[in-house]
């Protein structure tokens, strides 16, 4: 299979095929997004109201919620691959593991970060963002969410197969996402303040091409250690 | 050639024997030197000016703030040794570091915040340096918690190594994150309470505090490390030697 298949191609075959296998069960892949849209929803319910009040709160809100609800989908990364036995076919097929580990995760990405991109315009207004900032927000969100699969999949590499695995990955992640959190709720909030981000918007960068580079081969090294 | 030091400490029964002979060594200096930083921390060290006596919980605070950083970096180089070596002396003892660096972790937080309470009037406050330290007591939970959910020792063991590896290449970011996160907020005057460098009668004791920390975290995690060796190997020749011995 490995002299048949370029690295290029076998990445762009398990791209299709897990976009597929995801886009026959949308259920799965929407229940993030939803769970992100109902806890920043419930925010104003608990609190006061108050559109200015909840300006100020408006980029914690966004950040915890994208943080836990990006932790809920990872179960969703490596659990079915690695129970039929294809994540060991990949482990297997001679082709680098960690290339094959970063367009799954690029699928991950797509399906689970990509769409709280998308509606976090939506919920930074009900939280009382000015039009203006939604640039902001929603760049800080795009770098932030890549840096956040990148580094789950690596938790989730760690946990596959095993059973309380899931308080188990948030102990294991979290931690490790504080960084992503600190600047993502930092660019959010100079967005909102209409002040210029360009500083914490270019460490989520870097924190997101660091993760891009290094947390692959974590993660092919946990999911070989997983497999034995 | 120069290597045969590093495959004889590898081998179990070598370890566990030379561990041995070496923990009387480190609790005898250990308490030698902490009786030594005590006395002269709490007993001959003048009070200080602005804090009065209450600052002497540094002679505890700092180095248990040290150890638990330190632990950490013990425990990630075992376990980066035992990935690359494929050796079970370095994961026992990366096993072992974990539950002494959270107790310093534990215990650098506490006296921290009790320190906290009479100089800044808060038992907590979202300093950098104090979140730093919460950060690190997650990542040790989350590298036992690890460990405790899986069942077979070689897996366990590979798995939370890549975790301390892992953990390592982030500390450093995290540090600077929650570092810079806080500044942007507020600058806070009144943590640099301490930095007026201290007269030698301070910082003397200090030092022969963490220097009897250092020999203490060495004792204990031989200690720790012998037992977890003897439980690994259970089923070895060797240990039917020892245990005929005693």
């Amino acid at each position: 299979m490995s002299a048949l298949l370029s690295p290029g191609g076998a990445a762009a075959q398990l791209i299709r095929r897990d976009l597929r296998l995801a886009l026959r069960r949308p259920g799965e892949w929407l229940q993030p997004l939803g769970f992100f849209v109902i806890v920043t929803v419930l925010f104003p319910l608990a609190l006061d109201p108050e559109l200015s009040r909840l300006r100020d709160m408006a980029p914690g809100v966004i950040w915890v919620a994208a943080l836990l609800s990006s932790l809920l989908a990872l179960e969703l990364l490596f659990r079915e691959d690695g129970q039929d036995g294809s994540l060991e076919q990949l482990a297997l097929s001679g082709l680098s593991l960690a290339w094959l580990l970063l367009a799954k995760t690029c699928v991950h990405w797509l399906l689970t970060g990509l769409p709280l991109v998308i509606v976090a315009p939506l919920l930074a207004t009900a939280l009382g963002a000015p039009v203006a900032a939604l640039p902001g927000v929603l760049a800080a969100l795009f770098l932030g969410s890549i840096a956040l699969s990148l580094i789950g999949a690596i938790g989730a590499a760690l946990t596959l197969g095993l059973r309380r695995g899931g308080t188990l990955l948030a102990l294991i992640v979290l931690p490790l996402a504080v960084p992503v959190l600190v600047f993502g709720a930092q660019a959010t909030a100079l967005a909102i303040a209409l002040e210029p981000l360009a500083g914490p918007l270019y460490l989520l960068g870097a924190l997101a091409v660091l993760a891009a580079t290094l947390a692959p081969l974590a993660a092919a090294g946990a999911v070989r250690i997983s497999l034995e | 050639m120069a290597w045969t030091w590093f495959h004889r400490f590898g081998s179990p029964p070598h370890f566990y024997r030379i561990a041995g002979k070496l923990v009387p060594w480190f609790a005898v200096l250990a308490a030698l030197a902490c009786l030594g930083g005590l006395i002269g921390g709490l007993v001959l060290a003048p009070a200080d000016h602005l804090q009065g006596e209450g600052y002497r919980i540094i002679y505890v605070h700092v180095p248990a703030a040290i150890l638990s950083m330190m632990a950490y970096a013990v425990m990630a180089l075992a376990a980066g040794t035992g990935l690359i070596w494929r050796m079970n002396v370095a994961y026992a003892v990366a096993a072992s570091c974990a539950p002494i660096g959270t107790s310093f972790t534990l215990i650098a937080l506490i006296t921290g915040s009790l320190w906290g309470r009479p100089m800044w009037g808060t038992y907590w406050a979202w300093d950098p340096r104090l979140t730093s330290e919460l950060l690190l007591l997650f990542l040790y939970l989350g590298y036992m918690g690890l460990r405790a959910a899986i069942e077979d020792t070689a897996r366990a063991d590979r798995a939370s190594a890549l975790l301390a590896l892992v953990g390592v290449v982030n500390l450093p970011i995290i540090h600077y994150s929650v570092d810079w996160w806080n500044s942007l907020h507020q600058g806070h005057t009144l943590l640099k309470l301490g930095r007026p460098s201290m007269p030698p009668s301070m910082y003397v004791p200090l030092i022969a505090m963490i220097i009897g920390f250092m020999l203490y975290f060495g004792a204990v995690l031989l200690v720790r490390a012998r037992g977890e060796l003897l439980r690994r190997e259970r089923t070895a020749r060797w240990l039917l030697d020892v245990v005929g011995e005693a």
